[in-house]
């Protein structure tokens, strides 16, 4: 383990930031924290989260995926797929780091989207302990440890120092360079930051919540259950949810035309969207009912049912914060989960 | 990062032949540039095909595996995509990626069985592939009973390959009926399901169902009442997808991706799904 | 902290349902915390009396779901309304999107609503309970202590500068009607609109960039109730979920702003979903200061079937040379 004093991060930052664009949390002029291109004078934020989720870094809202000159009768397919450039990713909480292998086992998982691979072999993910959970994080839940020790980096911040522990190849990659600017130390401080936040996550609200009553092979109990009627009713059918969202890996393929070609493009989709499934001669879900169920369904039974139980929520709890109408998965999972969540 | 393989970006398709099959339904046949047969696939297997600036649709390919030169697809019009390709004429290119889906189980369930093909309208289209596989490989299959059915003789696909070749097969037995009478149809005159109820067919058979929901709903019922049980019958869906490979979501029912692991199932896996298909 | 209590409106609910004078009640349902509130539709007296709530977290605007809801209704559909919520009750019906004679609706007064991120902006983030009391009392899992706030300090942008405390339409009024307020919401419009056009197309540009098309602004709008969103429509060629381009997230809310021009009633739905906080409703905003400058001071929703500029021309109105003759001063 290493350390630097917390006045050192803007020497840590540019030094980063002058072999690999860096990207971490900085407050917006609204107050708000979201990811940022490292620039000097940028700083990093203290806030817990950001709104938007890091997936954008490697699964963009919007992204190209060819061009097609056409002439004619003939067309041609123009490949504008570049090889991503290294950057970083600093101050990415466990959840997020966490979500990053749900969308692993869709996006990597035979065929590769190597897109996708492309940016995931090049980015660097540094992720930071939490030291003040909210009352919407219920991380604990899914099983995760927002105490340290995800991405290639582990850093924790206390009051004047940070820590550095690498774990992968990629970030002990990435510590050599900071090696100057960094000193060899114990865990100690680390260790004492670890308990005290254990101690927090166990008074949090939200702690009891379990997931015993989902995972795969329930869809026949679930799918059919009389409370999604009441969960859904005042559900806008908007995508915030998903698109705030770490782990929602929905997308549509689109073409665009510039005038001097056509772009064929992805960009984010939500199954809340009423034309998510609507075809030229029908739609298989026709009420927003339909279109809820399948958002939490997906999340909680389908997904971990293709995926060894792994569940496609991680507790980041954006949805809770960012529904305009307050419905969110803790309300779905207290209502269908029974007794278990009493 | 040319070299990794990505399924999304297709291959260029030119369209070397276009067959007027019905008023609302066209195949056209699909090679690359340079004459070739784009890939190979199973029978069931599907294709995206796409126009740039109109969009890329799933269509399941109708011509059979056994045919090295060429791919074909008959696309009936309903949308933006097959509006478009029903006006396009013989040298225009298209895009193709595939194949996509899993196949119908030719090689090992179906290897030896009678097989009962139903289909109604445009659902003959997907089971073409298999039939003219299972006819290719005649020995390796038992008898096999083709019923099938539309609005009117000019609605049937594929009339004359049926009528020429199909019937004329040892061992292959057509079924053919219209849902209205008209002059120049002596045949049989009633719906699908109806009709396999009246002839009855044994128990001894794998039956592959394909068609409007609606018949298919009605079918199985009546072959459930000939004593046939939902793991002898397999059928193929079809919902709204854009990826191919089971990523961007759409077609995803219960914990199954048609595009990946259908667009076969068998009639008691599909039982295990949620009923929103 | 709202004059009416949570009590009064369960046993107005629960007596007009009891009474069969309404089948079900459109009302605020308690969450996991207290200010995570949702809105519900009640169809029991029990389901009222333990999990109705009331408080100054109730912001959601009903008016909306009476379009899809009071359809569905035997009976009638009781519907609490704020009175800013009475605006859009009112443009609604102007618009003839449901059926009056399907709606009960109870006007309860409001003395603003609070924002939540205001709120943690001042206590920090771990919330375990909100008491409005005289004071708003609010307990962290961080602080020994509840923290003790002021309204005024938490208030809704919406609600700063609330425009109406006074109800345009109801068929019960519960407390006493307020009146229209010459608020200054206007100010900040004002302050764009003396920007340089650069500048002020650098402020949009800062705000809409952020915009990740959710369709929360949308979808939660009163004013934006067509059957089919031309943004939902594959044929209208703007069919999208992202923009292809930097301009297209800005004409996504340019044409959502021309499409509810002379009809937004400035509820301010819009801003307070949006969930990367875009001051989405000073575009409307700017609509309804022009309308007002041009052709006189007009409050969409304040009265049923009332005609509005843009819909109704008079001699009077304003030429387009006017107009024009105005650019060098605000676009």
């Amino acid at each position: 383990m290493r350390k630097c004093s917390l006045s050192a991060m803007n020497s840590v930052f540019a030094e980063i930031a002058k072999e690999a664009a860096l990207y971490l949390p900085v407050d917006g002029k609204d107050g708000r924290a979201a990811y940022t291109k490292w620039e000097e004078g940028k700083e990093w934020s203290s806030a817990l989260n950001t709104v938007k989720s890091p997936k954008d870094f490697f699964f963009p809202q919007t992204e190209d995926l060819m061009e097609f000159k056409t002439s004619g009768k003939n067309i041609e397919i123009v490949d504008v797929r570049g090889e991503s450039e290294d950057f970083v990713v600093f101050g990415v909480r466990a959840c997020d780091v966490k979500a990053f292998e749900v969308l692993d086992r869709v996006f990597l998982s035979a065929p590769v989207d190597s897109y996708y691979a492309s940016r995931r072999e090049h980015g660097v993910i540094v992720s930071v302990a939490c030291t003040r959970p909210s009352e919407t994080c219920f991380c604990q839940t899914f099983g995760i440890d927002p105490t340290g020790g995800a991405g290639d980096i582990s850093v924790w911040k206390t009051e004047n120092e940070v820590f550095w522990q690498s774990n992968t190849e990629k970030g002990e990659a990435l510590m050599q360079k900071l090696a100057s600017l960094t000193e060899e130390c114990g865990a100690e401080a680390v260790e004492e930051q670890k308990a005290q936040i254990s101690a927090i996550m166990k008074k949090l609200p939200l702690a009891s919540l379990k997931a015993d009553a989902f995972g795969g092979g329930k869809t026949a109990e679930l799918f059919n259950a009389p409370e999604w009627d009441e969960l859904s009713a005042t559900c806008l059918g908007c995508g915030t949810c998903t698109f705030v969202c770490p782990t929602c890996q929905c997308y549509d393929i689109k073409d665009f035309d510039t005038g001097n070609g056509v772009i064929r493009y992805r960009c984010w989709d939500s199954c809340m969207y009423s034309e998510f499934t609507k075809m030229a001669h029908g739609n298989n879900r026709l009420t927003q009912k339909e279109r809820f169920r399948q958002r939490f369904m997906h999340k909680l039974v389908y997904y971990p049912e293709n995926n060894e139980g792994l569940f496609s929520c991680v507790g980041c709890g954006r949805c809770i914060s960012r529904c305009p109408i307050s419905m969110n998965i803790v309300k779905v999972m207290k209502k269908l989960g029974g007794n278990t969540n009493e | 990062m040319n070299n990794r393989e990505e399924t999304l970006i297709p291959k260029v398709g030119v369209i070397t032949d276009v067959r007027i099959d019905t008023p609302d339904i066209k195949t056209f046949r699909v090679v690359t540039p340079d004459g070739k047969k784009a890939f190979d696939h199973r029978p069931g297997q599907c294709a995206m095909l796409s126009i740039p600036g109109v969009g890329e649709a799933m269509f399941s390919i109708t011509s059979s595996p056994t045919n090295t030169e060429y791919m074909e697809f008959s696309i009936k019009k309903c949308g933006c995509v097959t509006e478009w390709l029903h006006q396009a004429e013989v040298g225009q290119q298209i895009t193709i990626r595939g194949p996509y889906g899993n196949p119908f189980p030719v090689d090992d369930v179906f290897a030896g069985k009678n097989l009962l093909f139903i289909a109604g309208g445009v659902g003959l289209a997907p089971l073409r592939s298999v039939i003219n596989y299972c006819r290719h490989y005649r020995d390796r299959y038992g008898k096999i009973d083709i019923v099938y059915g539309s609005r009117s003789k000019e609605d049937l696909l594929d009339y004359k390959e049926i009528i020429d070749e199909w019937a004329n097969d040892s061992g292959v037995n057509v079924h053919l009926t219209i849902d209205r009478e008209q002059p120049d149809w002596d045949g049989h005159v009633g719906f699908v399901p109806n009709y396999v109820k009246e002839l009855g067919f044994d128990t001894d058979k794998t039956a592959v169902l394909c068609g409007p929901p609606i018949m298919i709903k009605f079918t199985l019922e009546g072959l459930i009442a000939l004593g046939f049980d939902k793991t002898q019958v397999y059928t193929t869906l079809e919902l709204r997808m854009k990826c191919g490979v089971g990523k961007c979501g759409r077609c995803n029912v219960g914990s199954k991706y048609v595009c990946k692991d259908g667009p076969v199932f068998r009639c008691d896996e599909l039982e295990e799904l949620p009923n929103e298909y | 902290m709202q004059k009416i209590t949570r009590d009064q409106l369960v046993e107005k609910a629960v007596s007009l349902l009891e009474a069969g004078t309404v089948s079900a009640v459109l009302g605020w349902k308690k969450g996991e915390f207290d200010y995570d509130i949702t809105p519900a539709l009640f169809k029991s007296a029990e389901e009222i009396k333990e999990l109705f709530v009331w408080n100054d977290f109730c912001g959601a605007n009903f008016s909306k779901y009476l379009v899809a809801k009071a359809p569905k209704q035997e009976g009638k559909l009781l519907v609490f309304l704020k009175p800013c919520d009475t605006y859009s009750f009112n443009q609604l019906l102007t618009e003839h999107r449901f059926d009056r004679e399907k709606v009960y609706a109870v006007g309860i007064g409001c003395e603003g609503m609070a924002d939540i991120d205001k709120v943690k902006a001042i206590c920090g983030d771990g919330i375990v309970s909100i008491n409005c009391g005289e004071k708003m009392a609010v307990g962290t899992i961080y602080n020994d202590a509840e923290t003790l706030i002021d309204y005024a300090d938490v208030l809704a942008e919406r609600c700063v500068n609330c425009k109406s405390k006074k109800h345009v339409a109801y068929d019960e009024l519960m407390g006493d009607d307020g009146e229209v307020i010459d608020s200054d919401r206007f100010d900040e419009v004002a302050r764009i609109e003396a920007m340089t056009p650069d500048e002020r197309f650098e402020f949009w540009q800062d705000q809409l960039s952020r915009c990740i098309r959710c369709n929360a602004c949308r979808d939660a709008c009163p004013a934006c109730t067509c059957e089919k969103c031309v943004f939902d429509n594959p044929k209208s060629g703007v069919e999208n979920k992202a923009p292809a381009n930097s301009f297209e997230e800005k004409m996504f809310h340019i044409i959502r702003a021309f499409h509810v021009a002379g009809r937004c009633t400035d509820c301010g739905e819009c801003s307070r979903v949006c969930p990367q906080n875009i001051p989405l409703h000073l575009l409307n905003r700017k609509f309804i200061k022009d309308i007002n400058e041009f052709y006189g001071d007009y409050q969409a929703g304040a009265e049923v079937g009332s005609r509005a500029p843009l819909v109704n021309y008079t001699t009077e109105d304003l030429e387009p040379s006017e107009v024009f003759d105005r650019r060098d001063t605000n676009a």
